[in-house]
């Protein structure tokens, strides 16, 4: 049963009343012929869906650990005494308030989206304004802020691949030279990988769709980009979205798939209709459509596809299952999208910086992109900074760029760092002793996020902020990823109330590596690789963390703590 | 269908291609530990009990087709510790109370856990507060029990092609919500298929749970020598000298577990010879007179003076031994850390139906012990050396391991002396 429009219907009632009610999930029900507990757990699992009535205004806030430290805690309590309602607890007619993970604009917490329009760079006071003009019938749209991240570096001397002048169609133009199999070389010649996060072959990946033979095949954009820390996509998307279609049309062209789909994560419909401009004025340049550049036969449609929320749904498998109107659960992997992807069909799933280098790749050629940045990684990479920096924003560099050299005074200018977060809380985390280790494949790769936090910030908040956005964002498919994060932040929890002991540590690094073993996907093999790697780097700080032993051989219990309660209940039911 | 060759742990095995590991693997005599594989359905994948390598890569097993050549490891000391592991995160991820579920003796979570050995989990448990839904026609879904194995999701379906059960919400909160409408077209036959197909106690039948006796059932496996044999106890008379000091309390736990410490009937008099009580119920001695060689201890921690008795044997003991369930992780008296301490209190004594409005006040005195926000395991609060779970234990099984500890004896506990209720 096509249960492809699902998501897009589940949208329509969503926005239309400000919840999806039972009576939207039986007309749902009668069309497809499903029970309606089906179409409820899909609703249930999207973040942006709700059963119950939300209010007039929906405030989403960022909980990221960028926005914990640029002040989310009082820029909350703001939102709760301004609109007198609480997070996370629906609110009244005219406001919702909730938390959500990252939205990608960490180069401008802490901030929100109201109405799904970003407001950034909060602070109380401009909360307080906010919710006047709201009061006062303003139009959220109207005064909401302006988003583009400020690009911040590019390698000097003409180094730069991706932001240079750019011209629509400049390098579609290669279809009329460039057989498909040309193109495919030339990707693969060029040594791009994947720029999602796994960084697989890319001209490997189109080869695969190209030879398997099928009466149809998709290309999909991966802008799901939900990577703490990650707002690089974002950036391509609002400055140079030009290239990520052209990187589709060509993998279109190389593979032979005439289908579309951008993969928007919900975060970002706010530039949605600017998208859609731009592919209605690609269609009436005949750049897509059928015939395009009057080659013959050569017919590729695009569309846009919302997201709900959810950040397993970034996992190529799983934003599969999400297009295909179910719940974002990665399927157990029999077979690689190439061969059975979207509707079972060949499908290239790249992310949007990846499908912009191969549009760059094909423009400038593959000889020059080898000329730049190291051996195993050639050309140059966007990364995202947030932090501690004096100047957050976008920084193309080329590979083999040291983390000294990112975080230097002729760059994003950090004081005093301490802990830097590379590639998000999925990546790995980086005391002062490996500054000088090198962005690139033969070191260390970076799939886009890079937070930096200076020595006043405390690494187990850090650590427990992440835990949490995996113990909120797991798909609760698998025992280890769903029972185990919960477990491991609680661990954490217990380190935080100087309750651990030595043992404790030891165990978080038996515990997660158990996790990272038996998960089911790439969210909870990699959910604590930042806590494994802390406890080897940081060695110092946890050992000031562990509570010295004592007579009964175990020091986690607190008698305060397990009183308390008891303490407080009859104090207050004797009065 | 062609016929390949494979490796398990080093070991030559045959299959058919393209077979399913976990069967393949039985044909060849090996057991590969599952949860929610099931015959016909195609790979959960979910519950990961079955996590083995292939070619050095870890991979759930029920979601291999095996091949030529490939090369699978399942028991290596890892592996084991992993399955294991997982396993106990789904005893603490619930709440499993298997003294009073339905499911006892037939749940095949429980079967596992009796299988590789869990005598307590290394994982704190969550006592998350879950719910009972007895909304359904014929059935109940019990939460507390549910491991999201997706069996019954993608089994149970009604005639006209419906799905009854699904996951809804993710993450921690992931729960299996059932279909009310479609679950009222199953027919008796149907509903009793998914509460079968269930591996634990989540999906009963209303009135259909105790077809079969405790003690009768599948994982049940009957106990042949239920007394330890005398001659085993006189054999230690004559080679040990000096006599051996037992310390042993019960504290919140319901004196069962020493019930069953008694339960050597006559051996206890040849005991007497070999080892010496000081403080015990057993003997009346109220305080420490003597350094003991090893203290067993009844029950979890629900309060204060709970917690001064563990402390007191913890610093009197050599060796300290949770005895059955709620000393290893609060067991029955641990139903309440899902609730609030002051929701409990306020229900017992201030607003049930006997209390008179104004009348009762929730007991205190400074003489009186204080209730702890939560029942504690031992474990929690001081250095536990060994557990033996049971509901309650085994005579058998507890005097194995005191034999263990005090006389060197090496030891092995059968299937039927390891029961966790
Ligand atoms: C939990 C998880 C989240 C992911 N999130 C994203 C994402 O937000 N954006 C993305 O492009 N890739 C993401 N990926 C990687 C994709 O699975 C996939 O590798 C990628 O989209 C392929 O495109 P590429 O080869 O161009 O990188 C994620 C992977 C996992 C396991
Ligand atoms: S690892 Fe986590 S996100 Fe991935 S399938 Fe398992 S529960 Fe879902
Ligand atoms: S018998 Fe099975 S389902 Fe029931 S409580 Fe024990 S482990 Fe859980
Ligand atoms: S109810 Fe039973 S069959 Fe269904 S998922 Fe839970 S444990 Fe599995
Ligand atoms: S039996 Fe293989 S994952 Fe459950």
């Amino acid at each position: 049963m096509d249960r492809t429009f699902l998501l897009s219907t589940l949208w329509k009632y969503q926005k239309a009343k400000g919840f999806i009610s039972e009576n939207d999930i039986l007309k749902i029900v009668k069309k497809l012929k499903i029970s309606s507990i089906e179409v409820e757990s899909v609703v249930s699992f999207y973040h942006f869906f709700h059963k119950k009535p939300t209010g007039k205004h929906t405030i989403y806030l960022n909980n990221s650990i960028i926005s914990e430290i640029k002040g989310f805690n009082n820029v909350k309590i703001a939102f709760e005494k301004e609109t007198g309602c609480s997070f996370n607890e629906y609110g009244n007619e005219e406001f919702s308030l909730f938390e959500t993970s990252c939205i990608g604009l960490s180069d401008q917490e802490p901030a929100a989206l109201i109405n799904f329009h970003p407001f950034t760079d909060l602070t109380p006071k401009k909360v307080k304004l906010i919710i006047q003009k709201i009061r006062n019938g303003e139009n959220v749209k109207d005064f909401s802020s302006k988003t583009k991240s400020k690009i911040q570096n590019t390698p000097s001397d003409d180094k730069t691949v991706i932001f240079r002048p750019y011209k629509i169609g400049n390098s579609i133009k290669a279809i009329h030279t460039n057989t498909p199999q040309q193109i495919i070389d030339k990707i693969d010649k060029s040594g791009l990988l994947g720029l999602g996060g796994a960084f697989f072959g890319v001209g490997y990946k189109w080869q695969s769709c190209k030879n398997n033979e099928d009466d149809a095949k998709y290309i999909i954009c991966n802008a799901d980009e939900g990577e703490p820390g990650t707002f690089k996509d974002r950036a391509i998307l609002q400055h140079l979205p030009g290239l990520v279609i052209e990187g589709m049309i060509l993998a279109a062209y190389a593979t032979g798939a005439k289908e579309g789909i951008i993969y928007l994560r919900a975060e970002y419909q706010f530039f949605k209709d600017d998208l859609d401009t731009l592919i209605q004025e690609f269609y009436s340049k005949n750049l897509l459509g059928d015939n395009i550049l009057g080659k013959k036969d050569f017919t590729f449609n695009l569309k846009i596809q919302l997201g709900a929320g959810s950040y397993v749904c970034g996992a190529a498998s799983a934003l599969i299952e999400s297009l295909e109107g179910r719940r974002g659960e990665p399927p157990v992997r029999m077979w690689s999208a190439t061969k059975h992807g979207y509707k079972r069909k060949p499908t290239v799933v790249n992310n949007v910086e990846t499908l912009a280098y191969a549009s760059r790749i094909i423009e400038l050629g593959e000889d020059y992109f080898l000329t730049l940045g190291t051996k195993k990684s050639p050309g140059t990479k966007l990364i995202s900074i947030s932090g501690d920096v004096a100047k957050p924003g976008i920084y193309e560099i080329e590979y083999g760029t040291t983390i000294r050299d990112l975080l230097s005074i002729e760059m994003s200018q950090a004081t005093s760092p301490y802990f830097v977060q590379v590639s998000g809380p999925s990546g790995e985390c980086i005391s002062p002793a490996e500054f000088d280790r090198r962005i690139c494949m033969e070191d260390i790769l970076c799939g886009g996020s890079f937070m930096v936090f200076n020595r006043t910030r405390d690494i187990l908040q850090i650590l427990r902020n992440f835990m949490e956005f995996f113990k909120e964002e797991s798909c609760g498919v698998c025992t280890p990823c769903r029972a185990g994060n919960f477990i491991l932040n609680e661990k954490v929890k217990k380190m935080q109330r100087g309750l651990a002991s030595q043992e404790d540590v030891n165990e978080i690094k038996k515990w997660g590596n158990i996790i990272k073993l038996a998960s089911r996907c790439g969210l909870g093999k990699s959910s604590p690789n930042s806590l494994i790697y802390s406890i080897d780097k940081f060695k110092e700080y946890y050992n000031l963390k562990i509570a010295p032993s004592n007579e009964f051989q175990n020091v986690e219990f607190d008698m305060e703590d397990a009183i308390h309660e008891f303490d407080c209940v009859i104090k207050d039911t004797q009065l | 269908m062609k016929n390949i060759s494979f490796k398990i742990d080093g070991r030559n095995c045959t299959a058919e291609k393209g077979q399913n590991l976990i069967e393949a693997a039985k044909q060849n005599g090996i057991f590969i530990p599952t949860l929610c594989h099931f015959k016909h359905l195609n790979p959960l994948g979910s519950c990961r009990v079955c996590t083995v390598k292939q070619n050095g890569k870890t991979l759930a097993g029920c979601t291999i087709n095996v091949d030529e050549g490939i090369d699978i490891e399942v028991n290596t000391p890892e592996l084991l510790d992993t399955r294991k592991a997982i396993l106990e995160m789904m005893f603490v991820e619930g709440n499993h109370f298997c003294p009073s579920c339905e499911k006892s003796g037939d749940c095949e979570m429980q079967n596992l856990g009796y299988e590789t050995g869990i005598r307590y989990t290394r994982f704190p448990h969550l006592f998350v507060d879950r719910i009972v839904d007895a909304r359904p026609e014929r059935i109940v879904v019990n939460q507390n029990r549910c491991i999201k194995c997706k069996r019954c999701i993608e089994e149970i379906f009604t005639n006209d092609g419906y799905r009854v059960f699904n996951f809804t919400n993710r993450g921690n909160k992931t729960v299996v919500s059932v279909d009310y409408e479609q679950e009222a077209k199953l027919s008796e036959k149907q509903a009793e298929h998914a509460m079968h197909i269930c591996p634990t106690g989540s999906i009963l039948v209303k009135g259909k749970t105790f077809s079969k006796p405790f003690g009768d059932r599948q994982f049940d496996n009957s106990n042949s020598d239920k007394n330890i044999s005398l001659h085993d106890i006189k054999k230690h008379k004559s080679t040990n000298k000096k006599k051996k000091r037992i310390a042993t309390t019960s504290l919140a736990g319901c004196f069962g577990c020493h019930m069953s410490l008694l339960d050597i009937d006559l051996g206890i008099l040849d005991i007497i010879e070999l080892v010496e009580f000081n403080k015990s119920p057993l003997t009346d001695i109220k305080k420490f007179t003597k350094r003991c060689d090893i203290g067993l201890i009844e029950g979890g921690c629900c309060n204060t003076d709970n917690i001064e008795v563990l402390r007191e044997f913890r610093k009197n003991c050599d060796i300290l031994v949770s005895v059955g369930e709620c000393a290893i992780w609060g067991g029955l008296p641990a139903l309440r850390n899902t609730i609030s301490l002051e929701d409990c209190l306020k229900e017992a004594y201030l607003n049930s139906i006997t209390s008179e409005e104004g009348e009762t006040v929730i007991p205190h005195h400074e003489d009186i012990p204080k209730i702890l926000n939560k029942v504690y395991s031992n474990h929690e609060v001081v250095k536990i050396d060994y557990h033996i779970p049971g509901c309650p234990p085994n005579a058998n099984h507890i005097w194995n391991v005191v034999k263990n500890i005090l006389f060197d004896e090496e030891y092995s506990i059968s299937y039927p002396d390891f029961k966790y209720d």
